[in-house]
């Protein structure tokens, strides 16, 4: 305590200083542009404090979603810093105490927050050889450091505990550290154990939903039948009379019950359903004609990724087709939870958000409370696979917390909750056409896709994007739908061929009218891009006569593509020219994730049965580069999980609704791969250990979902253009 | 109301109405961690326990239907200091992503086991058919009770 105290007062007078100079405009000078995270939270101290005991306590903003990410930063971190990795102590996404980083989005998090690590700790590292030096009498350069110990070559130690209070860590980073050479590196590139998992394995409290506080009651909501419905009368005396029920909570359209135990709660949340009587809101589209539905509301129209060489005279060969891949739920094991406390007019969320510090933007303008009284904390949740009903039920505990203060309250959705209020991913649309040359060259390329935003997370530029919000007496409305610009993108996410072809266009229509609720599902646009794009490579290569595999290496220049490939072809022990047939086909798919991230290719096996239509993929392989590996176990385990939640997606995954609502309900209404579908896989890292490390989290469900759909062609002789590929579709497809 | 029941060999009375479903009773009243919420309709396996060494959902059994019966959750196996051979499987395979369905996949594999303690891969696949996993970890947790059942043959 004593040694933040003193920092404190340092900081004060150097506040001092930096004032004098920015009081004189003459003088003002644009801050150092800083890599990663570092340029939103420039201080070293808020990503890394040196502790007493020599070990250290490294804060970051990215949060721990099941992908292992803070183990994985916990290896940067100890790299650069020269600690084991048991004397490193990791704290994230907490707005009381960690750098502000936004989402744990996009497989950013090596990239941003792991880049700041690296480089705040190389300084700090550098920052305590300094200090060693003068009181081991001999210059830094000398200085050796193994596990937190300082040495001289005269043999004369210290540690970095010893130092701790002189090490003065409130001070921008210079990020002019050279952080260590991967060959030198023991730690980073490991397989390291996760650091969660014993404690998952053994039951020991790791989930929002474990969390127990004193005097603790339990939460449920009732959520409207549908869409825009208002509560237009209430009965509530049945709940009320439930033993153990404390409060019906209710703000105009949002309604909520808390009760002394889960189980009771329970009951008066059905209780009180029947009692609600509500105003249906507009009718949902329907389902049978919902992609020319979508394609007629108002859309912004950008063009992008135009290449343009002289026309050609003609081109012999013009293919066309149109894809589509339906709303896609995020569907989480466990139905999204929060623990939310009201006290002293102070409110604490306990919350598994991907954004901690967009999600407390989004309370405090909803329950109109000062930012700085209201502290959201991440505590894990089940896998969320991006913007789920997280941050939705935080803002649900908070308003039942708030009709019983100083009571902590403990909210889990309802299955049904989770499924029809969960924001899906959007339903898209694709079309593409393209021109082969006398040669077989692609010389032509045109795509154009249709999409409603992928992004409608907190914090919103205007309104609030958290659900009861928008049902309250002061309602926020919901913000504006807004997109990713490239080269990332969103709905056009992996829009734009990574293959070198002389024209090209893609058109971009973003869907503004959002008639069901849709957000980030991981890889936004790219599943689906990835999905029409590369079926349409193999239908080009089969009218060209060519080898798909032979045909893309031929189309590609970045020799980081073709090596994914190739690999890929090696590991499955591809042969160009082999035949298909229904008991087994073969196809590959491949993508570099946004343009900017991994690289990733996967061959598919799958067998079909022509008479019950059933689908099968049995084997799956994958390449992957992702630059510098940090924790090869880690990635693979990432890159293999894709594959088989993109197979998933592939085979089964499509949300039912008519008009009157939402029909995907629970599991029977929304199937995924069980156990026994699930393909073999194997996968091989290519380890780019001077390459920037790169994120990998979202590298292989697009690749997956083309390598099945081209394996399905390669089997069949017939395409499938529409997903998911159930049993109906491939005996209509066969028919 | 209160109901007696026997938990990881230990009998503990809990406060809770016999229609109460045991999950709630394992998660608030025992503050057992295991079983988890997942769907509450007996669909998922998140909430699975062993009731007289069978895979049960907890989510749909009601207390009142226990009296005698012998309750075995994931902390009955044993501790992360000292791990069940599954459970020290799921750490060797590093056979978790987010682990939210970890447990059932545990508890089903350890009455699967006991069942059958040479199971074939297909055994293993068959038996966690009602276990969903959404991360992708399949392959990996299918490995862990391989090794596992290897292990415990070994013993």
């Amino acid at each position: 305590m004593n040694i933040s105290i003193n920092r404190r007062d340092f900081a004060k007078g150097l506040g001092g200083i930096v004032l004098a100079f920015t009081l004189d405009p003459g003088l003002a000078q644009q801050p150092k542009q800083l890599p990663g995270s570092l340029g939103g939270n420039r201080m070293l101290d808020a990503w890394i404090r040196i502790n007493a005991d020599g070990g250290a306590t490294i804060f970051t903003g990215k949060v721990e979603l099941g992908q292992g990410i803070v183990t994985a930063l916990a290896q940067i971190a100890a790299e650069e810093l020269d600690l084991p990795l048991e004397r490193v102590q990791m704290i994230s996404g907490d707005t009381g105490r960690t750098p502000n980083e936004g989402q744990t989005a996009g497989s950013q998090s090596i990239e941003n927050s792991g880049t700041a690590l690296r480089l705040a700790a190389a300084e700090v590292r550098s920052m305590l050889l300094a200090l060693a030096a003068p009181k081991l009498e001999v210059s830094a350069d000398q200085l050796t450091v193994a596990d937190g110990t300082i040495k001289a070559p005269s043999g004369k130690t210290i540690g970095y505990g010893q130092l701790a209070v002189s090490a003065d860590l409130h001070r921008e980073a210079t990020a002019t550290v050279k952080p260590k050479p991967a060959n030198t590196h023991k730690i980073v590139g490991q397989p390291i154990r996760r650091l969660d998992i014993p404690g998952k394995v053994t039951g020991k409290p790791t989930y929002v939903q474990d969390l127990r506080l004193p005097g603790m009651v339990h939460g449920r909501v009732v959520r409207p039948p549908q869409y825009g419905a208002t509560l237009a009368s209430l009965d509530d005396s049945k709940a009320k009379a439930i033993p153990g029920v404390i409060a019906v909570v209710r703000d105009c359209s949002f309604l909520g019950v808390i009760a002394e135990r889960e189980e009771q709660a329970i009951k008066a949340r059905v209780a009180l359903a029947g009692g609600a009587k509500w105003t249906p809101g507009p009718d949902l589209p329907d389902p049978k004609t919902i992609f020319a539905h979508l394609k007629s509301l108002p859309a912004k129209v950008e063009v992008i990724g135009v290449k343009q060489a002289p026309v050609l005279a003609s081109a012999p060969k013009v293919l066309e087709a149109s894809y589509t891949k339906p709303y896609m739920a995020h569907a989480s094991i466990g139905p999204s939870a929060a623990v939310a406390e009201f006290k002293d007019d102070k409110l604490t969320v306990w919350t598994h958000s991907q954004g901690v510090f967009p999600l407390r933007a989004e309370i405090s303008k909803t329950l109109k409370m000062p930012a700085a009284s209201v502290r959201c904390i991440h505590t894990e949740g089940s896998g969320c696979y991006g913007h789920n009903g997280a941050d939705d039920v935080a803002l649900d505990a908070a308003l039942l917390a708030r009709a019983a203060p100083g009571k902590p309250v403990r909210l889990q959705w309802m299955r049904d909750d989770e499924f029809s209020w969960e924001p899906f991913g959007p339903a898209m649309s694709m079309h593409a056409k393209a021109s082969l040359d006398g040669e077989g060259r692609i010389v032509d390329w045109n795509y154009e896709l249709w999409s409603n935003s992928h992004s409608t997370r907190p914090e919103s530029t205007t309104g609030a994007n958290v659900l009861a919000a928008w049902y309250l007496a002061e309602p926020q409305k919901m913000g504006p739908p807004t997109s990713p610009q490239q080269p990332a993108g969103g709905g056009d996410r992996n829009s734009i061929p990574l293959y070198d072809f002389p024209n090209q266009r893609v058109v971009h229509n973003f869907i503004q009218p959002m008639p069901i609720r849709a957000s980030a599902l991981r890889t936004l646009g790219a599943y689906a891009n990835v999905f029409a794009s590369e079926s349409f490579i193999d239908e080009l290569a089969l009218a060209a006569g060519a080898d798909p595999i032979a045909f893309r290496l031929a189309h590609l220049k970045d020799p980081r593509a073709k090596a994914v490939i190739k690999k890929v072809a090696q590991m499955a022990g591809w042969k160009a020219g082999e035949k298909g047939d229904l008991a087994r086909g073969r196809g590959l798919g491949f993508a570099k994730y946004k343009n900017l991230s991994c690289y990733c290719a996967v061959i598919a096996d799958v067998t079909v049965d022509r008479t019950s239509g059933r689908m099968r993929v049995t084997n799956a392989w994958s390449a992957a580069d992702a630059g510098l590996v940090i924790n090869p176990d880690g990635l693979s385990n990432q890159i293999e999980g894709g594959i088989i939640q993109s197979t998933s997606w592939t085979l089964h995954e499509e949300v039912k609704f008519d008009q009157h609502g939402i029909l995907s309900r629970d599991w029977s209404n929304y199937p995924i791969l069980t156990m026994p579908e699930v393909p073999k896989v194997e996968v091989a890292l290519i380890d780019r250990p001077d390459e920037r490390a790169l994120g990998a989290g979202e590298g292989s469900q697009g690749p997956a979902v083309a390598a099945i759909a081209n394996a399905f062609a390669h089997a069949t002789g017939r395409r499938i253009r529409d997903l998911p590929f159930h049993a109906e579709r491939v005996k209509a497809v066969l028919a | 109301m209160a109901v007696s029941l026997k938990v990881n060999g230990a009998t503990r009375s809990v406060p809770a109405e016999p229609d109460t479903p045991l999950l709630y009773v394992l998660r608030n009243d025992l503050e057992l961690n295991g079983a988890k919420f997942g769907c509450g309709m007996a669909q998922c396996g998140a909430c699975t326990v062993l009731v007289d060494g069978r895979a049960v959902r907890s989510c749909v059994t009601d207390i009142g239907s226990l009296a005698n019966a012998e309750i075995t959750t994931l902390e009955g196996l044993g501790t992360s200091e000292k791990p069940h051979a599954l459970q020290r499987a799921f750490i060797e395979e590093q056979a978790v992503q987010c682990g939210y369905c970890i447990n059932g996949m545990i508890m089903t594999a350890k009455a699967l086991l006991d069942r059958n303690p040479k199971p074939t891969e297909s055994d293993v696949r068959q038996a966690l058919a009602a276990n969903l996993c959404r991360c992708g970890t399949h392959n990996r947790i299918v490995r862990a009770v391989l090794r596992a059942a290897n292990e415990m043959g070994r013993i």
